[in-house]
C-alpha cells in the first residue's frame, strides 16, 4: 500500500481521535446530518420489527452465527469445494495486499482497465481502489453512496450508507462541481443523474468487483444483498466479476439466510426486504444468455483468524454488517463515522478495528463509549460489544495478570501514572478502615474540595461531598 | 457467560443495604431515603460497615486485578443469605452481571456467582418484592425520569420507576424526547472524553428541559451528578434526586407533612 499521507484520506492517523472528536462536534452540520439521519433509522429500524418476536429471531441469528463460527474451518473448506465444483474460482488471502494483488493479478491476466465496484466493506479495508489505481487501473463505485464518496474523495462514514454525513446540498454541489450535474434538491433528478452516469461505465467495465453478505457452504451460492440493482449489474454485465469477502461471512445451509436476511434488512434500513437480492453460483453457462463468463471469489482474513483464536473474542466475527449499532451509539451519533479514522466506524468498529490495525494504533477506540449498551441491545446477532469493549479496555492498559492480554498491540495505553492511581485505589478501597478514614477526613475537608476537575468541570459544576458519609451517619444511628 | 435469570423472592425479613461509594459521599441521603423505604416495608436493613466499592471504574477501566481486590473484599460483607439491595442499576449491574466474569476460574467464583444472584437495584426491589404501595402526600408536580443504561440493559428495570411513580396521585410524569438514550456519564468516559460527554449530557438535559418539568429524577447517582452538575452550570433551572429520595419525601416518613 501507499506512504502515508496526512492529506491523504485513506491514511488517516487512528491515534488522533480527540481532534477529530472535538471538531466534529464543534460543527453543526456533522451534528446536524447525523442526529437527523440516526433518528430515522433507529425509527425505521423499530417499526420494521413491529408484531414480530424480536429476541427470539435475535436468538436465532446469533445461534446460527455461533454455529457457522463453531465449524468455521470445514465450512471453509466445504465452500472452496462447493464453488469450485459450480465453476467459481477461489483464492485466499492473508491480508488486504494479498487480496489486492489477488485481484490486480486476475485483471492483468484479463487485460482489463476498468473496474465497476458494488459495495463492499472488506474492498475498503483492502484499500482496493487506491491500490488498483496505483496500477493504471480505474475503479469506479456505483453504489450511489459510495458514488458519492468517491467523487468527494473521501472514505466512507457508515457501513451502510457510506454518504451520510452530507445533506443533499451538499452532495448536489459536489456533483455539479465533478459531473457537471445541474445544482438541484430534487433526489430524484440528482439519482438519475448518476444513474445515467453509472449505466455507461457498466458496459463498459472490464472487471465488475463485489462483495459478499453470506456465502453458503452446502450448494457454494454468494449471496449479495442491494436496493439499487447495482449489484445485479456488477455481478451480471461485466465479463468478469470477482467477489471479496472476509473468511466469517460463510453459513452452513441455505436456510440459515432466511433469517439472516430477515434481520439484516431490518436492522440496517428498517426494510422487509432490500429491492435486490442476488444469489450467485456459477459462471454463465453454456445454455444462458447473460452473466460474466468468470467468476472469482477472493477469502480476506486481515486479522480474523487470530480473532478466532479467542473463544471470548470470537463473538466479534458473528456480524453481519447492519449498522444498527452505530445508528444507535450516542457516541457515533455525536462524532460521526469519519472520526474513527478506521474501515470500520461506530461499536463494531472500535471492537473489530484494533484486531486488524492492532491495540497500539487503535488504543483510543475501546475508550471512546460510555457503555450504554445500546449497541448490544440492537445488534441482531447478539454481540455483547459493551463487554468487549471492556475486554478491550483491560488488553490496552495489560490489566488482568490472570488473564494475560494477546490482542496484538496491547499494553500500549498503559501509563505510570494511571495505573499508579488505580493501585493506589485498590488499596485504599480494598481495606475498609482506610476507606473510612480517608472519606471521612474527605468529608471534614470539603470546603478545600478543588472546583476544577480536569474534562469534569468544563461542562460540570464539581460534585459537592456531603457534611458526612453514609457510613458516619449509620454509625451514629447504631448500626 | 450467561447472566443470572432474575426470579423474584418473597419478600424477605432482612436485607443487606449496599450503598455504594457516591452515594456514601455525595449522596448519602438519598442512602437513608432507600435504607428507610424498606424499613417502613417491615424489613429489618442490615448495612455491612466494611462495604466501600464495588470495583466498577477500575474495571470499566480495563485495571482488573485492582478491580478484583476491591471487589473481592466486598464478597465476604454477606454472611447471610438475604437479598442485598442496591440503590444504582449501574453497582447493581456490576455485582449482578460483572463479578461472575471478574472471579471466572478463581477460588471465588461460586461465591461471586452466589452473591450476584441475590443482588438487587433498589426500586424494582421495592416493587417487585415488597410490593410497596405508595401513599402520596405533596403537593402537585410534574416531572420527568431518566433511567440510567445499566438500571435498564443490565438490571432490566426500566418499567419499575415510572410504575412506582404512578402511584403518586399528585405527580405527573412526562417523558423526554430520545429518553433511552445515554446521558454522557460512563464513569471515566466523562473525564476521558469530555467533548463527547458534554455533548450527549447537553442534549439531554435540553430534552429534559423541554417536556417542562420542574425537576427529574433518576435511579443512579452517576447520571444524576452528571445531568444536574450540566444545568447548575450551565444556569438551566432543572432540579435533580434520585428517585428514592424523591419517593420518600413525598410519602409517609414521619415527619409529619
Amino acid at each position: 500500500m501507499s506512504q502515508a499521507s496526512s492529506e491523504d484520506p485513506h491514511h488517516i492517523d487512528v491515534k488522533e481521535f480527540h481532534p477529530r472528536a472535538r471538531a466534529a462536534i464543534a460543527d453543526p452540520k456533522i451534528r446536524q446530518n447525523f442526529r437527523k439521519a440516526m433518528d430515522g433509522l433507529i425509527s425505521k429500524r423499530k417499526d420494521a420489527f413491529e408484531g414480530m418476536d424480536l429476541e427470539a429471531l435475535r436468538d436465532l441469528g446469533a445461534n446460527i452465527r455461533l454455529r457457522a463460527l463453531a465449524n468455521l474451518p470445514d465450512l471453509l473448506e466445504q465452500l472452496e469445494k462447493k464453488l469450485t465444483e459450480n465453476g467459481i474460482k477461489v483464492h485466499w488471502a492473508i491480508d488486504g495486499d494479498e487480496a489486492c494483488r489477488i485481484v490486480r493479478d486476475i485483471c492483468v491476466a484479463r487485460n482489463a482497465k476498468t473496474v465497476i465496484k458494488g459495495k463492499s466493506m472488506v474492498s475498503e479495508e483492502m484499500e482496493l481502489n487506491h491500490y488498483l489505481e496505483e496500477h493504471d487501473i480505474k475503479a469506479l463505485e456505483s453504489d450511489l453512496g459510495e458514488y458519492i464518496v468517491q467523487l468527494a474523495g473521501e472514505t466512507p462514514s457508515h457501513i451502510i450508507m457510506p454518504a451520510i454525513h452530507k445533506n443533499t446540498g451538499e452532495i448536489s454541489e459536489l456533483m455539479h462541481e465533478k459531473t457537471g450535474t445541474d445544482l438541484s434538491n430534487d433526489v430524484e433528478y440528482l439519482t438519475a443523474s448518476a444513474r445515467q452516469q453509472l449505466r455507461e461505465k457498466f458496459m463498459n467495465a472490464d472487471v465488475g468487483v463485489s462483495g459478499v453478505n453470506f456465502a453458503v457452504a452446502e450448494t457454494g451460492t454468494l449471496c449479495l444483498v442491494e436496493n439499487e440493482g447495482n449489484g445485479r449489474m456488477t455481478t451480471t454485465v461485466p465479463p468478469c466479476h470477482i467477489a471479496v469477502t472476509g473468511i466469517e461471512k460463510v453459513v452452513g445451509n441455505l436456510e440459515d439466510v432466511a433469517p439472516l436476511l430477515a434481520l439484516l434488512t431490518r436492522s440496517a434500513t428498517g426494510q422487509h426486504i432490500t429491492t435486490y437480492f442476488n444469489m450467485i453460483s456459477s459462471p454463465r453457462k453454456p445454455e444462458e444468455l447473460d452473466g460474466p463468463e468468470e467468476v472469482h471469489l477472493v477469502l480476506v482474513d486481515n486479522g480474523r483468524s487470530s480473532i478466532y483464536q479467542d473463544d471470548e473474542l470470537l463473538d466479534t466475527l458473528r456480524c453481519i454488517r447492519c449498522g444498527a449499532c452505530m445508528n444507535h451509539c450516542p457516541v457515533y451519533t455525536r462524532v460521526g463515522g469519519h472520526t474513527y479514522g478506521t474501515t470500520y466506524p461506530g461499536p463494531i468498529g472500535k471492537i473489530l478495528m484494533p484486531h486488524l490495525i492492532g491495540l497500539d494504533e487503535g488504543r483510543h477506540l475501546p475508550t471512546a463509549s460510555s457503555l450504554c449498551g445500546a449497541c448490544g441491545e440492537v445488534c441482531p446477532v447478539k454481540i455483547p460489544i459493551p463487554d468487549l469493549l471492556v475486554r478491550l479496555r483491560r488488553e490496552s492498559v495489560d490489566g488482568d495478570k490472570l488473564n494475560p492480554a494477546k490482542v496484538r498491540g496491547h499494553g500500549a495505553k498503559r501509563g505510570t501514572l494511571e495505573a499508579l492511581v488505580w493501585k493506589g485505589w485498590s488499596w485504599m478501597h480494598a481495606r475498609p478502615g482506610a476507606y473510612r478514614f480517608g472519606t471521612a477526613v474527605a468529608a471534614r475537608l470539603r470546603k478545600l474540595q478543588p472546583g476544577q476537575l480536569g474534562g469534569w468541570t468544563e461542562y460540570r459544576t464539581a460534585p459537592r461531598l456531603a457534611a458526612k458519609t453514609l457510613h458516619e451517619r449509620m454509625k451514629e444511628r447504631g448500626q | 457467560m450467561a447472566d443470572p435469570i432474575k426470579v423474584y423472592p418473597p419478600k424477605p425479613s432482612h436485607v443487606y443495604f449496599y450503598a455504594t461509594c457516591l452515594i456514601d459521599m455525595f449522596y448519602p441521603d438519598a442512602g437513608m431515603a432507600g435504607i428507610q423505604l424498606l424499613e417502613r416495608e417491615g424489613i429489618k436493613v442490615c448495612f455491612p460497615e466494611d462495604q466501600t466499592c464495588c470495583g466498577q471504574p477500575a474495571y470499566t477501566s480495563g485495571y482488573h486485578d485492582e478491580a478484583r481486590a476491591v471487589a473481592k473484599a466486598q464478597l465476604g460483607l454477606f454472611p447471610e443469605d438475604w437479598p442485598i439491595v442496591v440503590p444504582s442499576g449501574s453497582c447493581g449491574g456490576m455485582m449482578r452481571k460483572h463479578y461472575p466474569r471478574l472471579f471466572k476460574d478463581t477460588d471465588h467464583e461460586v461465591k461471586a456467582a452466589e452473591v450476584a444472584a441475590r443482588t438487587w437495584e433498589l426500586t424494582d426491589f421495592l416493587l417487585n418484592v415488597c410490593h410497596i404501595k405508595l401513599k402520596d402526600l405533596g403537593e402537585p408536580t410534574t416531572i420527568a425520569m431518566h433511567t440510567s443504561c445499566s438500571a435498564r440493559r443490565e438490571m432490566g428495570v426500566a418499567e419499575v420507576g415510572p410504575k412506582l411513580i404512578g402511584q403518586l396521585q399528585n405527580v405527573n410524569l412526562v417523558e423526554q424526547v430520545r429518553a433511552e438514550e445515554c446521558c454522557g456519564f460512563g464513569g471515566t468516559f466523562a473525564v476521558r472524553h469530555p467533548e463527547i460527554s458534554g455533548a450527549m449530557v447537553s442534549e439531554k438535559v435540553d430534552t429534559l428541559t423541554d417536556t417542562g418539568a420542574e425537576a427529574f429524577v433518576t435511579t443512579d447517582c452517576g447520571c444524576l451528578m452528571n445531568i444536574s452538575g450540566y444545568a447548575e452550570k450551565n444556569g438551566k433551572p432543572l432540579a435533580g434526586q434520585h428517585i428514592v429520595s424523591f419517593l420518600w419525601e413525598r410519602t409517609d416518613n414521619g415527619s409529619g407533612s
